[in-house]
């Protein structure tokens, strides 16, 4: 596996071009294109669930994507991809592509459709074997359809199907833990990554494309119009979740946990809250308590997989 | 060669023969003992085929795609339920010209549930623009399913097809029937032709699935619609070719003793059988009738009815389904507006019956046909719509 040399990665040519309608700030051009660089020693096949990434990208008659992508529907990503690799597959067995020929096939997919409407096709293609990587882009919430709460939408932050009023705090639930229900099925590589630690997360990818067999990466990304924030702010909102230990960057490589990145001093969970306009209700003083358990959440969560990471090195 | 199977197995045994490169697909009575007896062949390294045992029908459908545009010839079976969840990727696969052919044994949909044979999950299924072939017998359905690749393949078509055959009747029936021998099948059938663009050419980048909106959608399914147009031309010179290899003869259509007949019941799949007997039997007392089946439902054949009921007087439709809140069964709709504008147009009633595995007799049949003589003394068909068979 190479090491990462972003500028030498800058001269490849770009197999995600300019000229989207992704919005000016989006996280996820930026993810696209990190892992699209580092998959540059392969031939690959992107395939992309229905959501903002899709339909900014391929408005007719143009397209952002330079290597064969393909869209279907929105909670069947996964099944695609196991389609396209099972005919990769046959068509080697049946001599009618090289058997030298390699290709790798990544499928991106926002939160709504990992954690809630893909979940089964996800699960049934993680626990059949299909070898491809999988991203997930998680904003937190249906941002292409303005703004609903999934099942990834953190415990109290707004959205336009979970508001804040008079009797309700936003979202009254806490976030799906995605990364374990992968990591469950037994796959070879499970890793979380953000886009403001660009090296890690394309090292990553690396390593996730080395296996045959299904890989999983669930990024953090940054909407500015659902996280209420402004666009040129985005990439410090995803480095704060990381320095915050909300979104701690860890890999689960062949059952064990390895923390990939940590925060020199994890800074209080507020310092992320209050870039973001989703959360300002919990910045009044009558919430304070509610800033108080999203804390404790996040330490928990921070000690359990520190612990995690221990065992692991006793296996 | 002659065999005698159940027809699951024996469209099990054809898509042996056809040996797709993906089969992707999940249990569903009646349509069970398909996938299942393919996967054997699998296991056994009859066939080079990567099967894909997919988690849901939806998965199903979407891997199918996908296989289908990477360049792989597809083939999957499902029924009633499972054709519903496939709904949304149906009309997905038809609009992105994917050549995939479904196998359906065709079952009744809930509620209440019920495994048994009837048209509501096809007839769910034709607006989503997939070909249409049904069978009457477990031979048609045999030969439908080889001629079904070829003809989705296609160039001038490429795209996916339902074969149809009734569940449990057809289905689970034991009946000898001629086949051919492996490498025949292979050698009508050829190699899969390759697509303009492949999923799989990273020499040639190409976008599959793309956003259009008000400025290009429109157009997209314009072309859509002409391509249809294509369609019957290769079903026939499929057919043809076929009759040269098997001396089994197809058409669009099938006509039954329709020259001189006054009253023409209109039936697909199993049912067609029945009418066919029952047609013999009220010859023998003299009554001009006969029946129209239909073989090729999509694209529907507009001229090929309207000529094969230009001399009828009175025209039933059987309908195993109906269009609940419409104006009646989804059959005698088409064939009604196929024969709007005619001038000499025959008097057109409708029956349904059949639903839910319910046993269409030869007594019914013959009710039916009453039906349509007692419209040519009354002048009309009053009602419509009659239910034939059920308890009031």
């Amino acid at each position: 596996m190479a090491v990462i040399n972003i500028k030498s990665l800058t001269d490849l040519g770009p197999r995600f071009v300019g000229g989207h309608r992704l919005c000016a700030g989006c996280n996820e051009g930026t993810i696209v294109r990190q892992v699209l660089l580092a998959a540059h020693e392969y031939e690959v096949v992107a395939l992309n669930a229905t959501g903002c990434l899709e339909v900014t990208t391929s408005v007719y008659p143009y397209t952002s994507w330079n290597v064969p992508w393909l869209h279907e529907a929105f909670e069947n990503v996964a099944a695609a991809a196991s389609g396209a690799e099972a005919a990769y597959k046959a068509l080697k067995r049946f001599g009618e592509i090289p058997e030298d020929k390699q290709i790798k096939f990544i499928a991106f997919a926002g939160d709504g459709g990992t954690y809630d409407i893909g979940l089964q096709a996800l699960s049934g293609a993680l626990e059949r074997g299909h070898s491809f990587l999988y991203v997930l882009l998680d904003n937190e919430a249906y941002m292409n359809t303005g703004i609903q709460r999934s099942s990834s939408t953190p415990k109290f932050a707004w959205t336009t199907t979970s508001p804040v009023g008079d009797v309700s705090p936003g979202k009254t639930q806490p976030k799906k833990n995605i990364v374990e229900i992968v990591a469950a099925h037994g796959v070879p590589y499970v890793a979380t990554a953000s886009p403001s630690h660009y090296v890690d997360l394309m090292t990553k990818v690396q390593k996730a494309l080395s296996y045959d067999g299904p890989t999983f990466l669930a990024v953090y990304s940054n909407c500015n119009r659902g996280h209420r924030n402004d666009t040129a702010v985005s990439i410090k909102v995803a480095r704060m979740a990381v320095e915050t230990n909300y979104w701690p960057l860890y890999e689960i490589e062949e059952g064990k946990y390895k923390i990939t990145y940590r925060p020199r001093k994890p800074q209080p969970i507020e310092e992320w809250l209050k870039l973001q306009g989703r959360f300002s209700h919990l910045m009044k003083p009558e919430n304070q308590d509610k800033v108080k358990e999203l804390q404790d959440w996040v330490n928990s969560k921070w000690e359990l997989l520190q612990k995690k990471e221990e065992f692991s090195k006793t296996l | 060669m002659k065999v005698a199977l159940e027809t699951n197995q024996l469209i099990a045994l054809a898509m042996k023969q056809i040996e797709p490169h993906v089969v992707a697909a999940y249990p569903i009575t009646p349509s069970t003992e398909v996938v299942q007896e393919f996967s054997q062949y699998v296991a056994n390294g009859d066939v080079k085929t990567e099967f894909v045992p997919v988690e849901s029908e939806h998965s199903a459908m979407s891997a199918c795609l996908a296989a289908s545009l990477s360049g792989a010839r597809v083939m999957t079976a499902t029924a009633s339920q499972g054709l519903a969840f496939m709904w949304e990727m149906l009309h997905i696969a038809a609009a992105s010209r994917a050549p995939i052919v479904t196998i359906v044994a065709n079952r009744a949909l809930s509620a209440p549930i019920n495994i048994h044979g009837d048209h509501a999950d096809a007839m769910g299924a034709r607006d989503t623009g997939w070909l249409q072939l049904w069978a009457e017998t477990a031979q048609e359905a045999y030969d439908n399913t080889i001629q079904a690749i070829k003809i989705a393949e296609d160039p001038r078509v490429r795209f996916p097809m339902l074969v149809n055959y009734d569940g449990f009747t057809t289905s689970h029936a034991v009946e000898t029937v001629e086949i051919l021998e492996d490498e025949q099948v292979r050698s009508f059938l050829g190699a899969a032709p390759k697509p303009k663009y492949s999923l799989l050419d990273t020499e040639n980048p190409a976008s599959f699935g793309v956003l259009a909106l008000q400025d290009y959608y429109m157009e997209f399914r314009r072309a859509q619609a002409e391509a249809y147009k294509n369609v019957k031309d290769v079903v026939l010179e499929v057919a043809e070719d076929y009759a040269k290899l098997t001396g089994r003869k197809y058409g669009i259509l099938e006509e039954y003793r329709l020259d001189d007949a006054d009253v023409v019941l209109v039936a697909m799949n199993s049912a067609a059988g029945t009418a066919k007997e029952t047609v013999d039997y009220l010859r023998k007392q003299g009554k001009k009738v006969g029946v129209l089946k239909i073989r090729l439902f999509r694209p529907f054949p507009v001229e090929e009815i309207r000529c094969a009921l230009g001399n009828a007087k009175s025209v039933v439709v059987m309908d195993r389904a109906y269009t609940y809140g419409g104006p009646s069964g989804p059959l005698f709709e088409e064939i009604a507006t196929a024969l709007v504008n005619e001038t000499n147009k025959p008097l057109l009633g409708n029956v349904i019956a059949g639903l839910g595995g319910r046993d269409i007799t030869m007594e019914d049949i013959e009710h039916v046909f009453d039906l349509g003589f007692k419209a040519l003394e009354k002048g009309n068909f009053e009602p419509l719509v009659s239910w034939v068979g059920v308890r009031e």
